[in-house]
């Protein structure tokens, strides 16, 4: 994945670190610390009155009451205390706040707006002297400079164009700390950077609230520009302890496991080789007006071993056959997968052959109809023991190759379920 | 060549980085084609020049390695196209490399994880240079019958079934890599085939896009309908849409954006690609396939109807004469498929050249004589229990090894003076290694020295075997003029008796069951030393004896005994014991730096 969200502490602490007179006044507060105790690495915490927010990769949080000023280090102690560990609402997603962002509360007047992404032609940046939480309804006033990829940024052009948006005193200092952030957005390989508002203190920009997305491919050439540099799942996201598990199995191989759980009680469950694939049969049963029957999203690809796709399945077998449908109605299993280019289909289906086995009697019990489509190096053998299996475990087992359209195995089980278009 | 060509029949290849699979994958793809040249022309390793040996046809050729792309691209100026399958880390630098060679037009760059910063530069050079780039992050693409990148299409079974052998007329353009062999699987039983395919990698910033091969292939004669796979996420579709909108796209064009069920997902869910994560409304798979519908492209309505929709779509082309009418395809000369994918399939089988059935490091463990060997350290076994695994296939008891470990003890030196000893010091001295100074010492064991264990193991059972009397036994010696092999010894005699001797014959006195051979060998040496007093039974002598004894307890079988007697194995014990005995005099004439030995004139008398 190559765009990642990272927290705004890190995002001011890179910024802190590669820019020029910036305060390197940030500290976050996180499960296992106490912003009482971080004095010693932070002495201004107790200098300073304060400012406290949740750090988490979602924003509006004004809007949501989640942002605290002027409070003394005792009252964003407190606050931070009362919220940690809770459970909020932001738009449509409920998460619990853990991480909070702590730093030098600054009074001030004029707000200004700066942020750069990068495009499939080069670099933009934008610009405006109406900063804040209104940008985006002014943002006729946004001015945008374009770095074509191969140019370098043509330093009189954004000097011309803070000239015509700032105060006239701020003309020179917005000009060249423009430049120097550019340089760290090249540096740093930041997709995304978004700092809004900025405010002028004293002759000192600083940024009050920061978004900033980094491309993670490019860890070997910006390592010391980011320094520790963590990437926190989304807000909201938690994974269930079957989710934790193939995300465990996933970091210890070199082959790819994924598991997304979307409704434990959808009747309809994946089981499908390679990333491309499995979205497309994920894509059918929605197209077909059956999302809300899937029960997972995942794949298995990159040649996992047998240990790796036995494990795999078992975790699935064993979600699906906890409980009967409520409704009566059987369960389906798409074993599913276009045409393998290395991986070998016989040798990943003895894994997936074996946890059938285990689970064999589980399977007749809640009733399920396997569909098995594949193709690819040894895919004849792989089908053949497929097929074999039906017989010898008394299971319904529906085996089909690459003569087989990819997905017509969702039709053939929509049809089984009498549920089809 | 064309403009909007890329490869044709005669295009060669520069492969960076030895990748034999791949390699090898597309010499039997240009077999299958009829190709009559290779299209692989050259190697670039950085570690290593030469040759890499593939198979083109039956036989084995060799394709010129080099360590720097530079120097393939000088050496091979035909080679248009150059296949980079360097690392993440290093395939900026080495694409950028290859694009400032004039010869190369194409590149395909396989890594995934090239930083999108970098992969924007590579494209930017690129353009100005008027090469194109198919990448990163892709399997490749495909010329029907006529050049394959790298692993692009799969097995030559699926490659084949897919009809991808000889050109159809169709041009098939998509992200993803992965799905390009059902892809092309879909185009073969739904129309005439794949012309060209084309996967431009699943990276937010691909070096080239979905329209511009697309552009190739409307401007291509030889393709007469695009089929076009695309993914949630980024805008690339739109550039088609605008194309058919502005009529720059003129041949049928059936499409499918992938990725309609992104509503289902939680929100961090990100699909296997880079691009594949739609940022805003207009990114979605479905505002991307009604774009598209609306613009005049063939969208189905879901992925399930894609291949009726080519099939349709065929069809009024073929109503119309616009492609020819489809011919059966003649069956291909079959293509020799590698040794170890048919001994897999158990196709075939041939006779080994080597039996070995004392160890076996094929499995988790090495086992030795069928014993792991987790259980031979577990179980305590020594070095005289690993003897009996690796030389006599069997578990010694635990006398057997013991007897076996006091032979090494005694035998392991014997003094600097003897010829082993001296021969590995000498060695030693000449500056040469360890392995020298133990080989030359080893060298001197035989009939005169340290041999006489097995000949003297040899003598004494042929005349037992014979029923000879001791006396008869020394009396037909002599008649023969031979020595006695284990009789005799330069300083030792019945009054000086030898203490290694003692040692061995007063452990099998106690452990073994009979000690027939020592007995006979005691007899004659009654005799022996009735005519001189050295000559007595001397360690070799006592070994070598011993030794049939314990065999015989152990119940080996008389053809077992002679196999080891015929292959002299009992100068095994002392050559293994002995070998320590020299690496100790190695190490120690090494310790004590002893220069370059050269034997004194007057220790030699010259005639």
């Amino acid at each position: 994945m190559a765009r990642k969200g990272i927290r705004e502490y890190d995002a001011k602490r890179i910024l802190a670190k590669a820019l020029a007179d910036q305060p390197a006044q940030v500290a976050l507060v996180s499960p296992e610390g106490r912003l009482t105790s971080m004095v010693g690495d932070h002495p201004w915490l107790k200098d300073h009155r304060l400012v406290v927010k949740p750090d988490q990769l979602f924003g509006k949080r004004g809007k949501h009451g989640l942002i605290a000023v002027d409070l003394d280090l005792a009252a964003a102690d407190a606050w931070i205390e009362k919220r940690a560990g809770t459970e909020v609402t932001v738009g449509s997603i409920t998460g619990t706040l853990t991480h909070f962002l702590v730093e030098p509360y600054r009074p001030h007047e004029m707000e200004y707006y700066a942020a750069m992404r990068t495009t499939m032609e080069g670099d933009r940046i934008y610009l405006s002297a109406k900063g804040g939480v209104d940008v985006e309804e002014n943002w006729d006033q946004v001015t945008t400079l374009e770095i074509p990829v191969g140019s370098d940024l043509d330093r009189a052009a954004l000097r011309s164009r803070a000239a015509d948006l700032f105060a006239n005193e701020h003309v020179e200092l917005m000009a060249r700390w423009v430049a120097d952030l550019y340089d760290l957005f090249v540096q740093g390989h930041f997709a995304y950077l978004e700092i809004n508002p900025l405010t002028i203190v004293n002759g000192v920009v600083h940024p009050l609230d920061t978004v900033a997305k980094v491309d993670d491919t490019a860890e070997f050439e910006a390592r010391d520009v980011w320094g520790d540099l963590e990437f926190p799942t989304p807000f909201g996201r938690s994974f269930s302890p079957e989710e934790q598990h193939i995300a465990d199995l996933d970091a210890r191989t070199g082959a790819s496991l994924k598991l997304s759980i979307l409704n434990p009680d959808g009747i309809i469950w994946t089981m499908v080789a390679g990333g491309g694939a499995s979205v497309i049969y994920a894509d059918t049963i929605s197209d077909l007006g059956h999302g809300h029957e899937l029960a997972n999203y995942g794949e298995y690809s990159g040649n996992p071993n047998r240990e790796m796709t036995h494990q795999y399945a078992v975790t699935i077998l064993d979600l699906m056959t906890r409980n009967k449908d409520p409704k009566g109605r059987k369960k389906v299993l798409l074993i599913g997968g276009g045409i393998a280019n290395f991986t070998d289909v016989a040798k990943t289906f003895t894994g997936i052959i074996e946890a059938l086995r285990e689970y064999a009697s589980k399977l007749r019990r809640i009733g399920v109809e396997i569909y098995v489509r594949r193709g690819g190096p040894n895919y004849k053998t792989g089908l053949k023991l497929m097929r074999a299996l039906g017989d010898e475990l008394d299971l319904p087992i529906h085996v089909y190759g690459p003569e087989t359209h990819m997905t017509h195995i969702v039709t053939l089980s929509l049809q089984h379920m009498g549920g089809a278009q | 060549m064309n403009e909007h060509t890329l490869f044709d029949g005669n295009t060669q290849a520069l492969i960076f980085g030895l990748q034999a699979n791949a390699i090898q994958r597309m010499l039997d793809f240009d077999q299958a084609c009829g190709r009559k040249t290779p299209s692989v022309a050259a190697v670039i390793n950085e570690n290593r020049d030469g040759f890499h040996k593939v198979f083109w046809q039956n036989s084995e050729i060799l394709l010129p390695m080099y360590r720097t792309i530079a120097e393939a691209c000088r050496r091979h100026p035909k080679a248009d196209v150059l296949i980079n399958f360097a690392s993440f880390r290093s395939a900026f630098r080495t694409s950028m490399q290859a694009l400032g060679e004039q010869s190369i037009r194409t590149l395909v760059i396989i890594a995934e994880g090239v930083p999108e910063r970098r992969s924007r530069e590579l494209r930017h050079r690129a353009q100005q240079n008027g090469q194109v780039i198919i990448g990163p992050a892709t399997v490749g693409g495909i010329v029907a019958g006529a050049f394959k990148i790298a692993n692009t299409g799969g097995t030559l079974e699926n490659i084949l079934e897919s009809k991808l052998h000889r050109p159809g007329s169709m041009g098939f353009v998509s992200k993803s890599g992965g799905m390009s062999n059902e892809a092309y699987n879909i185009i073969a039983r739904n129309s005439d085939g794949v012309f060209e395919g084309i996967a431009i990698g699943g990276d937010a910033y691909p070096c080239s896009t979905l329209m511009e091969h697309i552009e190739r292939y409307e401007a291509n004669p030889a393709i007469k309908m695009i089929v076009l796979l695309g993914e949630v996420g980024g805008t690339d579709e739109y550039r088609v849409v605008e194309a058919l909108k502005q009529g720059a796209i003129t041949k049928p064009v059936v499409a499918w954006v992938t990725g309609t069920c992104a509503s289902l997902m939680p929100t961090s869910i990100q699909f296997g690609h880079a691009g594949a994560k739609a940022g805003s409304d207009q990114e979605t798979a479905a505002a991307k396939n009604q774009a598209l519908r609306e613009a005049g492209a063939i969208v189905p309505e879901s992925f399930d109807t894609f291949d009726r929709a080519i099939a349709e779509t065929f069809a009024t082309l073929e109503d119309k004469g616009i492609v020819a009418p489809r011919k059966d395809d003649e069956d291909l000369p079959p293509i020799p498929m590698d040794f170890k994918q048919a001994s897999a399939a158990g196709l075939v089988r041939r006779p080994t050249n080597f039996i070995s059935t004392i160890s076996d490091d094929r499995g988790e463990e090495l086992t030795y004589a069928g014993i792991p060997i987790s259980e031979v350290c577990e179980s305590g076994m020594g070095i005289g229990d690993v003897i009996g695994l690796l030389w006599f296939k069997r578990r010694l008891p635990e006398y057997a090894s013991k007897f076996i470990e006091l032979v090494l003890v005694l035998t392991a030196d014997h003094g600097p003076a003897v010829s082993g000893a001296h021969n590995a010091i000498v060695t030693a001295r000449a500056g040469r290694d360890l392995m020298s100074a133990v080989a030359s010492g080893i060298l001197t064991i035989g009939p005169r020295f340290g041999g006489a264990v097995a000949g003297a193991a040899h003598m004494f059972k042929e005349a037992l075997d014979a029923e000879l009397s001791p006396e008869q036994f020394v009396a037909d010696m002599k008649a023969r003029k031979k020595n006695i092999q284990g009789i005799g010894h330069r300083i030792k005699s019945l009054r000086n008796p030898d203490k290694r001797v003692e040692l061995l014959k007063d452990y099998a006195r106690k452990h073994f069951t009979k000690t027939t051979f020592l007995d006979y060998a005691l007899e004659v040496e009654k005799v022996t030393t009735k005519k001189k007093d050295n000559l007595i039974l001397n360690v070799d002598g006592c070994i070598g004896l011993l030794f049939l004894d314990l065999m015989k307890d152990l119940d080996f079988e008389e053809k077992e005994i002679a196999q080891v007697l015929e292959a002299g194995g009992l100068n095994g014990l002392f050559l293994l014991g002995r070998t320590i005995g020299m690496i100790g005099h190695y190490f120690d004439q090494n310790r004590l730096k002893q220069g370059l030995y050269r034997h004194p004139w007057d220790d030699i008398l010259y005639g």
